[in-house]
């Protein structure tokens, strides 16, 4: 019988990358939620990878200089710093109507340049005051099926299962979701029936960016805990991918994450096994794997595009028709 | 519903100059005027879009502030765009309940949907309420916009030259609902600079010259003629003498067909020829070909089949800069979108077609001085009304940009013009000036042809008209015999009995 053996070494691998994998996507989950939210309303916000380190910066001064030591304080301090990030972004590119593309991508990079420049007195102390894990539900063995799945910290829940019911209750089931999407959509039809678009755009992209700070002050505070410097090492990017792939939904936005969280943490299990590409080598492997996040991008923006060459419309996976385009009301 | 006074200026220019407006409950009251004449400022300020500088207006016997279209709608006054507000992907319930107080905080499709049904069922007008914007009709999307603002309550509707989007069966439909929506008491009031349409289905009519109010007056025994001297304010005839042109071609199709931005055939065989020296009109019901025609000869859009010669050369596979070469000129029908560009100055829009040549270039770079010159003398010569040459083209007004572009395209063309809807949107005065530069060109031995779908403009200017239908040439007249009903008809794709028989 060799089902047995193989089944328990599959399962074995698949334990191991699921245990890991779902912290490892929570830092990508809250950042593309942070995303898309913005993308809802129209506002695309490039900034992810920069959001991340000033959130993940600021939740390790709260702890190490300032003395806090609830990690829940800290999470919020992380938020509120990001926040602060993506006011500045929002007020640039909804009331100034500056190009979403350039303010994001500099927000990007000096939201990089900045938590690195912070972090530099702070590299590699770790964090003492961490988010704890919980069971949902009993007690099991070590490495098993259950523990994978039910035995993790708080902050995994919160972004797992209550953020994502939350936001698809507001985004589909409530009026002012439905306004919302509007925004995204058509802002001169969701203005003309009196619908603010300024106020939405500004909110939800600072709600956003406050989420996509969390996804960094979550990284320090449970993950890593520690900083080292360039802390979000391209997950920004990938959260952005994620928002794509799932097509601005929310619980697509789950799936995407723990896929492409996976593809990451992949990425250290073959490391730590000392898997290898055929006819390359260990470090091909890891190139390989830490560009396959995007392939799948690709293919996921391709499908569409495919399926209406040959007739079909897909559109429930369109971007917002409004997208990155900056709104003003004509006038005479 | 009254207004009183009202007065509005925009930038010192005074758009309303106390103008008095009142309508009944269960009328249909129509408002004419030419482009600028503020009818649409009027029913801005009515729908609280605009604030007037000053006036009354009263709803039901009592004064209404309306500072903001909320407060519009809860006075009783709700208006339908020209440009309808709509979200494509979203579903009609969706779209009738955007940005209501009075839709429900947790809402669900089937909510919405029934309560759509329940006012589609209280008003009288029905479209799917599942369907998403994208998938409707133009009219459809319209009767829409209708429903979201009479589900509001509202009393007075405002309709924006409703009709300038639909095609002839869809604005029966819709004056049959705003027949019986007048019928059910509330008032109708609706812009429009169409004639006929006013005094098909108005009850009373007010007209608006330069701001100022001209006549209100029942529609019953109202002239066309009337209107129309009310509306421009002097008799402004054009007189224009046909010709018969015999001789050579000068533009001549044979055997062209053409595909559709969707790949579809959208002209068929086409076979036309234009002699120098006449004026060919091209009749027809918007997209029935019309477009593509003026587009395959420029070479903006590629033959199928077929070839177009130019006083013997055969132009068919030019490029587009070489035909213009050869002395083509052509007024597109998208004038903001193809015919300039509106972020450049006009100076250099002058000189779109041939910046290149040696008369405003050496080598690569650009004689400033006579694209200058050359720009002045166009601008006068168009009579164009621009602070400078160098303003952007965008700040032109939309008369003075097809000036530009008709001028402009008409020394280009020596020996052909191609003029598409040539006067679209233009008011009366522009559109003479337009039709004045075509006769012109005409008179100087150009071959030119003039695409629209007004039927008096075809029969005005037009030595000789063909008729177009589903990209086919379904016959050509001599402007002496041409037969307004047999036009019509043609147009609609019928072979009159008339032709048929021996």
């Amino acid at each position: 019988m060799i089902s047995a053996q193989v089944l328990a070494l599959i399962d074995n691998a698949f334990l191991s990358l699921v245990g890991s994998a779902i912290p490892a996507s929570t830092v990508v989950l809250l950042a593309a939620t942070g995303a898309m939210l913005g993308e809802r309303v129209g506002v695309l916000n490039l900034g992810q990878e920069g959001l991340i380190g000033v959130g993940a910066v600021y939740a390790v001064i709260a702890v190490l200089s300032w003395g806090i030591t609830s990690p829940w304080l800290a999470l919020l301090i992380g938020m509120a710093a990001a926040a602060l990030a993506g006011l500045i972004f929002a007020v640039a590119v909804v009331v100034f109507r500056a190009n979403q593309v350039l303010v994001g991508l500099a927000l990007a990079l000096g939201g990089v340049g900045l938590s690195n420049q912070l972090g530099t007195n702070r590299n590699g102390t770790p964090i003492q005051n961490t988010f704890q894990e919980v069971s949902l539900g009993g007690s099991f063995e070590d490495g098993s099926v259950l523990e994978a799945f039910l035995f993790h910290d708080p902050i995994v829940y919160l972004a797992y299962i209550a953020m994502p019911v939350a936001l698809w209750f507001l985004l589909f089931r409530t009026r002012h979701g439905m306004n919302m999407r509007a925004v995204g959509e058509n802002p001169a039809a969701a203005d003309a029936v009196g619908v603010s678009v300024m106020r939405s755009r500004l909110g939800y992209t600072v709600l956003g960016a406050a989420l996509s700070g969390a996804g960094g002050a979550y990284m320090v505070l449970s993950f890593t805990p520690t900083w080292s410097p360039d802390i979000a090492r391209g997950r920004g990017w990938v959260a952005l991918a994620v928002v794509i792939f799932a097509g601005w939904r929310p619980g697509w936005v789950v799936a995407g994450a723990l896929l492409y969280g996976s593809m990451i943490s992949l990425d250290t299990t073959a490391q730590a096994r000392g898997w290898e590409l055929p006819f390359f080598g260990p470090s091909d492997l890891s190139f390989f794997l830490s560009m396959l996040p995007y392939v799948v991008t690709l293919i996921a923006i391709l499908i569409p595009a495919g399926a209406a060459k040959i007739g079909r419309r897909v559109r429930a996976t369109a971007a917002p028709g409004a997208l990155a385009i900056p709104y003003w009301r004509e006038e005479r | 519903m009254t207004a009183r006074g009202v007065t509005k200026a925009f930038g010192g220019v005074r758009a309303l100059d106390s103008v008095d407006f009142e309508a009944d409950w269960g009328e249909v009251h129509a408002l004419l005027g030419e482009n600028g004449a503020g009818k649409t400022t009027l029913c801005n300020i009515l729908a609280g879009i605009y604030r007037a500088d000053s006036g009354d207006i009263a709803v039901g016997g009592a004064r209404r502030e309306l500072r903001n279209p909320a407060q519009a709608i809860e006075a009783g006054i709700g208006m339908v765009h020209q440009h309808f507000r709509l979200v494509e992907p979203m579903t009609v319930a969706e779209n009738i309940h955007l940005g209501w107080p009075e839709t429900p905080g947790v809402v669900t499709q089937r909510a919405l949907i029934d309560r759509t049904r329940r006012f589609m069922d209280e008003i009288g007008l029905h479209v799917d309420p599942t369907a998403k914007i994208w998938q409707l009709s133009v009219g459809e999307q319209q009767r829409v916009e209708i429903l979201r603002v009479l589900a509001r309550g509202a009393r007075v509707l405002i309709l924006d030259e409703p009709t300038a989007v639909l095609t002839a069966p869809e604005a029966e439909d819709l004056f049959k609902v705003m027949r019986s929506l007048a019928a059910a008491g509330l008032t109708v009031i609706f812009i429009s600079h169409k004639l006929n349409e006013v005094l098909e289905v108005s009850d009373r009519l007010t007209v608006l010259r330069n701001g100022v109010r001209e006549i209100t007056r029942p529609s019953a025994g109202a002239t066309a003629q009337e209107l129309a001297r009310l509306m421009t304010g002097e008799e402004r005839e054009l007189e224009v003498e046909h010709r018969v042109v015999t001789g050579e071609a000068s533009l001549d199709l044979r055997g062209v067909s053409a595909r559709n931005d969707r790949g579809i055939g959208a002209l068929h065989e086409v076979d036309l020829t234009v002699r120098a020296g006449e004026i060919m009109g091209i009749a027809g019901v918007s997209g029935n070909g019309q477009t593509e025609l003026a587009e395959v000869i420029c070479s903006l859009r590629p033959a199928q089949s077929g070839s177009i010669t130019l006083n013997g050369t055969d132009i068919t596979d030019f490029s587009v800069r070489a035909i213009a070469n050869m002395g083509v000129g052509h007024i597109p029908e998208d004038r903001i979108g193809v015919g300039m560009v509106l972020s450049a100055p006009v100076k250099d829009n002058a000189v779109l077609h041939n910046y290149w040549t040696g008369e405003f270039s050496r080598g690569v770079s650009l004689d400033r001085a006579r694209v200058i010159s050359f720009a002045k003398r166009l601008v006068e010569l168009a009579r164009v009304q621009t602070r400078s040459v160098f303003a952007a083209a965008g700040q032109l007004s939309g008369g003075n940009q097809q000036r530009l572009v008709a001028r402009r395209e008409a020394l280009v063309g020596d020996r052909a013009l191609v003029a598409a809807h040539p006067t679209r949107g233009l008011d009366v005065n522009a559109a003479q000036e337009v039709r004045a530069t075509i006769l012109e060109k005409r008179d100087h031995g150009c071959a030119v042809l003039m695409i629209s779908d007004d039927l008096d403009e075809i029969m005005l200017m037009s030595d000789r008209i063909a008729v177009m239908y589903e990209g086919r040439v379904m016959g050509v007249f001599d402007a002496a015999d041409a037969d307004r009903e047999r036009i019509g008809l043609l147009m609609g794709g019928h072979e009159p009995a008339l032709a048929a028989a021996p």
